[in-house]
């Protein structure tokens, strides 16, 4: 259907390629229902895979340093954490392979412990399956994944606090007393919010104004 | 309060709303309506002249119509800015023939009806949202007598009385008889923690308020009867069981129970109904006055709030944080924070606390003065581009330019653009890369998927910031669903191009889901109302090539919807099972045809 020549034609692959797997056991969070063994042992037989371990806790300090070594000891240029969501880790796997000269877009990550130990715990085999799915479609993806180059860009230096009440005004001065010019709106003709209704407040029992 | 309204780096907008935001983190501009007052702020000294005259009088809503104001008024003894407002609704007008006294008692000539609304713009480079919160309105529960019985009142109508500054000086008495009442019960969690009415979640500060309440009135009236009626007593804060104990000390009565009828005596005062869960009897009990302690509701704004900044809600209504414990002040999208309670119910020492936390937040994200922008950017390869001008109609920020007449090609403003990849969808030439999410990439994707065994997997398309992770939610929950279910992410269902959805079927997929934000929540203002009219086209094409649409399912499903994500899988997985291999091969033929 209205296929283009550019959108099917995969960029040309450098045979070059070389990617890291990495499964993580997540201690028992991801290893008592997924087979990280088997998924690392799979994941090394997928094109252009050069190292695949399963490891006990990738984003611990030896873990990434074992990462690290790996990337500068096998030359590699593409890395696969197979751990738990992207949503949690992803920073922090990014500023790792940038510490091992890597650009930080060369990264993928597989969901395995919220998309698949977490919610697969009575079925480890189809856990397990799923996992080497999931590595397989990581390793796809980061074969073709492209650096990418951050923009530097102009900031104003200045906040908007939407509410003035005891959340409000206290964000507002913070932010005020740092140095920073705050504009406070709030709707009623007079700041103060539903605290400024209560009488005497807990637990110092002062006045709330 | 004072040190808000006078701080030289703060502006303070008051009677003012933000109708609109423009932008993004670093780089907004607001859009505030600034509601005229009738009072020059600056001027006004609050020396009250200008009350004493006008002969309108109204209930007064910071004492919640206990005691009556004018129209023109202090909303209270300490307000900040002190001016007078004028509510012009109630105002007879500033015609000499009908009224305008106030203007004649004003010496300095404050008061000018010529004010008119404002509209201010303000750029800013990040936004808290300290929203607040509604108090619960307890009429829905009529067991209680709320609206039937005087002499029942709300915590927040409690508070006032008991208040200096409040009708009655601090002065308690009973609505009915304007006497001193001698027994008071306070009835817990009305509106939290029910299933049926209110919330269903606990409102964290009403038990505190309470045991507060009791302390305050034996300190003034050691003689008064007072009853707590509870469900269980939450004590949970530093010094919070020290308080409760000296209350119980102090010789309140705490009864475990919630009443379950109220009546009035001829005499006014209140019958209560209550098992005591604890004796497992019933007992009667008569009362002077009855107070509800009310519980906590998301601000009135909260809707319209979130749809303009594109936020996202947990299931009770308040703001949802980007991560529960990691960043319980950010929202997920960049540049934004919450304090207070718009976030969740909470009291006042963790409202502070909230509060500098997303000063510091948004502090760390400004203090250098610039911001490093993800290149997760749409990009225009100009050879492909036809200049038809599709990219700009569905760009939901307007950072694409493209002369259609003159056939100058489209560019992408890539400092403003936020990368949902709606146009490298929509546009027919493949004129468009995605950066980070291009179509090489998901297709990628999808073929390894489908590589092995595609009738027994469901391929998922979720959008990162609801669906993906209204996904990571379910794992969190530990929700259990079938798992042959793989997702590929990308940041907004407006992303999924008809060709990832073609490509899927060819490769043998039985079914196929897209889903992103709900309709109003989408990450990238609007841009799930191009996904849903995509499926829509991709479906009629599946009728008219005689397959059967409904293996294409669309679904909205939020950040905090895991119950309904595992939900949804299941369907899938009922809706897999009932796709043949024919119909699969059948579907594959019909395709290859039409590549042909």
């Amino acid at each position: 259907m209205e296929q283009t020549a550019l959108a099917t034609a995969p960029d040309e692959i450098e045979e070059k390629t070389r990617i890291g797997v990495y499964v993580c056991h997540c201690g028992l969070n991801i290893a008592q229902t997924v087979d990280c063994q088997m998924v690392a042992e799979s994941a090394a037989r997928f094109d252009h895979v050069i190292v695949s371990k399963d490891i006990g806790y990738a984003c611990s300090e030896p873990g990434q340093q074992q990462i690290t070594d790996d990337i500068l000891e096998h030359s590699l240029d593409r890395v696969v954490i197979a751990s738990c969501s992207p949503r949690l880790h992803e920073p922090t796997f990014r500023h790792m392979i940038k510490e091992a000269g890597l650009n930080p877009y060369l990264l993928e990550m597989a969901n395995l412990r919220e998309q698949c130990s977490w919610v697969h715990m009575n079925e480890p085999e189809a856990a397990t399956a799923k996992a080497v799915d999931l590595v397989k479609m990581a390793v796809s993806r980061v074969r073709q994944l492209r650096p990418l180059y951050e923009e530097v860009l102009p900031l104003t230096k200045r906040s908007l606090v939407i509410g003035g009440g005891i959340a409000g005004i206290q964000t507002a001065l913070d932010l005020a007393d740092n140095g920073f010019d705050v504009v406070l709106v709030e709707k009623k003709p007079s700041i103060g919010g539903t605290m400024a209704q209560l009488d005497k407040t807990f637990p110092t029992m002062d006045c709330s104004i | 309060m004072t040190d808000g309204g006078r701080h030289p780096r703060i502006t303070l907008l008051t009677m003012s709303e933000v109708v609109e935001v423009k932008g993004y983190v670093g780089n907004f501009q607001v859009k505030i309506l600034k509601k005229a007052r009738y009072v020059d702020e600056k001027e006004c000294t609050a020396c009250g002249e200008c009350t004493k005259v006008c002969p309108v009088v109204w209930p007064d809503e910071f004492d919640l119509g206990l005691s009556s104001r004018r129209a023109i008024f202090s909303p209270f003894p300490q307000a900040v800015p002190s001016a007078y407002v004028i509510n012009i609704n109630e105002c007879l007008g500033h015609n000499p023939v009908v009224c305008a006294k106030c203007v004649e008692a004003c010496d300095k000539g404050c008061i000018n009806f010529h004010l008119s609304d404002e509209e201010i713009v303000e750029e800013v480079g990040s936004i808290i949202v300290a929203t607040g919160l509604e108090v619960y309105d307890p009429t829905e529960l009529d067991e209680y007598g709320y609206t039937r019985f005087e002499n029942v009142l709300t915590s927040l109508e409690f508070e006032r009385l008991i208040n200096a500054g409040g009708p009655t000086k601090g002065e308690l008495i009973r609505p009915t008889d304007r006497k001193r009442p001698r027994s008071i019960g306070f009835i817990q969690c009305v509106g939290s923690r029910s299933a049926r009415k209110g919330g269903n979640y606990c409102s964290n500060v009403c038990c505190m308020n309470t045991v507060k309440s009791t302390l305050m009135l034996k300190e003034h009236y050691p003689d008064m009867e007072i009853k707590v009626f509870y469900i269980d007593i939450r004590a949970f804060g530093k010094g919070f069981e020290d308080l409760y104990r000296r209350s119980r000390r102090l010789g309140v009565q705490y009864l475990r129970g919630l009443p379950g009828a109220v009546e009035e005596t001829p005499e006014r005062t209140l019958t209560v109904a209550v098992e005591n869960t604890v004796t497992g009897r019933l007992q009667i009990l008569d009362l002077d006055m009855l107070v509800l302690a009310i519980g906590i509701k998301p601000a009135s704004s909260t809707q319209k709030l979130q749809e303009m900044l594109g936020l996202q809600l947990s299931p009770d209504g308040f703001f949802l944080e980007a991560h529960p414990k990691l960043l319980p002040v950010d929202a997920a999208t960049r540049g934004l924070f919450y304090a207070g309670c718009a976030e969740g119910p909470k009291d006042i020492k963790e409202s502070v606390t909230q509060a500098s936390a997303a000063a510091a937040r948004a502090i760390r994200l400004m203090h250098e003065g610039k911001i490093t922008s993800e290149p997760i950017t749409s990009m225009v390869v100009p050879e492909h581009c036809k200049s038809c001008g599709k990219c700009a109609e569905v760009c939901p920020y307007n950072v694409i330019t493209v002369d259609v007449k003159k056939k100058i090609p489209a560019v992408v403003n890539t400092a403003a653009c936020a990368g949902c990849g709606t146009c490298a969808a929509e546009c027919p030439f493949g004129a468009i890369t995605m950066n980070h999410f291009t179509d090489t990439q998901i297709l990628q994707q999808v073929e390894a998927l489908l590589e092995e065994d595609p009738r027994e997997k469901i391929l998922a398309f979720a959008c990162n910031w609801c669906s993906y992770a209204g996904a990571d939610y379910a794992g969190v929950s530990r929700l259990q669903y079938p798992p042959n279910v793989r997702l590929i992410r990308t940041m907004c269902s407006g992303r999924v191009d008809e060709r990832f959805i073609w490509h899927g079927f060819l490769k043998g997929a039985p079914v196929v889901l897209v889903s992103g934000c709900h309709i109003g929540d989408c990450h990238y203002i609007d841009a799930n109302h191009w996904t849903e009219k995509r499926v829509k086209k991709v479906h009629k094409k599946m009728s008219k090539l005689g397959i059967r649409p409904e293996r294409l399912q669309l679904e909205w499903i939020s950040a905090a919807e895991g119950l309904r994500f595992s939900e949804v899988m299941k369907r899938m997985e009922t809706l897999r099972q009932g796709v043949t291999q024919d119909e699969i091969s059948e579907t594959i033929e019909i395709l290859k045809n039409q590549k042909k």
